[in-house]
């Protein structure tokens, strides 16, 4: 049977893609946030999941405004990084799982969450940072992936309860999948940052503590606001917790231990953190 | 269930207020993003090089949008309906990183934008790293 081993949440800003290609990460400004991940690798390796559903954003990459899905779960074989505009490398592709990806869809849809399904999705830095994160010069990635897109760039957002009720309902299907994979959840961005407007610049590190505090055991806790309400105390990109809460959502009931857990200020304009939990 | 009216309030009110990124904007800006997002492809970004005026009228700015960016005022772009995520595209070609954004749209100098995001670390309760 098919096993969910455990949560692996990280900021994704792009700059942490230049400072890889930099080879930053041991200067001052950089260091304190990669310290985060020598455990998260560490435990990886020993852990050895086979495919990873990771939740994050689209920053315009894939999506435009013309259309513009609230969920959208990929069933393609092949999923590739392009030319995002500002600089980044291209990443490689990923490998993806157009059978667990179909299972998904169909259960997703029977339990009454109307998602898109993409046969083509481009994937931006949002997933190939936290990639390059967890398994660093690798040659090519050790694990498949079925990416899952949460709109948080064109309001009205899912909210925080909508997005915990995705993520078990993700559970869910994972639960009821026969095959022997072992499972990584993923959930991407964050925390609090806001670039545009006058409030540009803004954190809030005490909301930033409320949710890796709840995150794990109480993420209901999370779900007391709508996605207007965290976007005020996490600022206009904060509300890419999102993506974090569906995918506590989809670690289920399990009992969760902390492995790692880490945050920093700044990095860019964004307050980083990474949270590792092992599912019992 | 009904929707609770309070509650749509405060959501259109927090919408505004900061202000967020919804249908109204969306509608206004959508010239300028599709702009912005057209500059995924390394082609198009040689091409507003070559000749901006041409290449904004190609995606048909509006008259508030097209002086926006002329300007290369970032808040102009905003309240003419751009989203962070495609402009971002635009400063990239213009030489911005989001620091300097930070700065154009809060007034301050690079510097002083860059103090203000490292000073949020005091705030951090307890002063813990993690």
């Amino acid at each position: 049977m098919a096993q969910i081993i455990g949560g692996y949440f990280t900021s994704h800003v792009p700059g942490i893609g230049g400072a890889i290609v930099r080879g930053d990460q041991d200067t001052p400004y950089w260091k304190p946030f990669f310290d985060g991940f020598p455990p998260i690798r560490e435990w990886l390796a020993e852990a050895k999941p086979d495919v990873a559903v990771v939740f994050s954003n689209d920053h315009g990459l894939n999506f435009f405004l013309d259309k513009m899905p609230t969920f959208a779960v990929g069933a393609a074989a092949t999923y590739d990084n392009a030319d995002e505009g500002w600089g980044l490398p291209v990443y490689k592709s990923f490998t993806g799982h157009p059978a667990l990806s179909w299972h998904l869809i169909d259960a997703l849809v029977r339990d009454e969450f109307d998602i898109t399904t993409c046969q083509q999705m481009l994937v931006d830095h949002a997933v190939s940072i936290p990639f390059e994160l967890a398994w660093p010069g690798a040659e090519s990635w050790p694990i498949k992936l079925i990416p899952i897109a949460i709109n948080t760039v064109q309001y009205p957002l899912p909210s925080p309860k909508r997005c915990l009720a995705l993520g078990r309902a993700v559970n869910r299907a994972l639960q009821s999948w026969g095959g022997t994979e072992r499972i990584l959840v993923c959930g991407t961005g964050g925390l609090s940052h806001q670039l545009d407007g006058p409030r540009a610049g803004f954190m809030n590190p005490e909301y930033d503590m409320f949710c890796l505090d709840n995150l794990a055991a109480d993420p209901e806790a999370l779900t007391g606001h709508s996605a207007e309400q965290v976007a005020e105390l996490a600022g206009t990109q904060g509300v890419e917790i999102l993506n974090w809460i569906a995918a506590r959502g989809a670690l289920g009931d399990l009992p969760l231990t902390q492995i790692s857990r880490n945050y920093h200020i700044p990095i860019s304009n964004t307050a980083a953190a990474s949270l590792l939990l092992e599912a019992a | 269930m009904t929707p609770d009216p309070c509650y749509a309030d405060e959501s259109a009110a927090i919408r505004r207020t900061i202000p967020l990124f919804d249908g109204h904007r969306a509608a206004r800006g959508y010239a300028l993003n599709a702009m912005c997002f057209s500059f995924n492809d390394a082609a198009n970004r040689a091409a507003f090089r070559a000749d901006e005026d041409a290449y904004c009228a190609r995606f048909a700015l509006t008259e508030q949008q097209r002086k926006a960016v002329a300007d290369r005022d970032v808040l102009a772009m905003l309240e003419a309906g751009g989203n962070v995520y495609y402009l971002a595209k635009l400063a990239g070609i213009l030489g911005l990183g989001v620091q300097d954004l930070g700065a154009l749209q809060t007034g301050m100098s690079l510097d002083a934008f860059k103090a203000m995001l490292t000073a949020w670390a005091e705030k951090i309760p307890n002063g813990k790293h993690a």
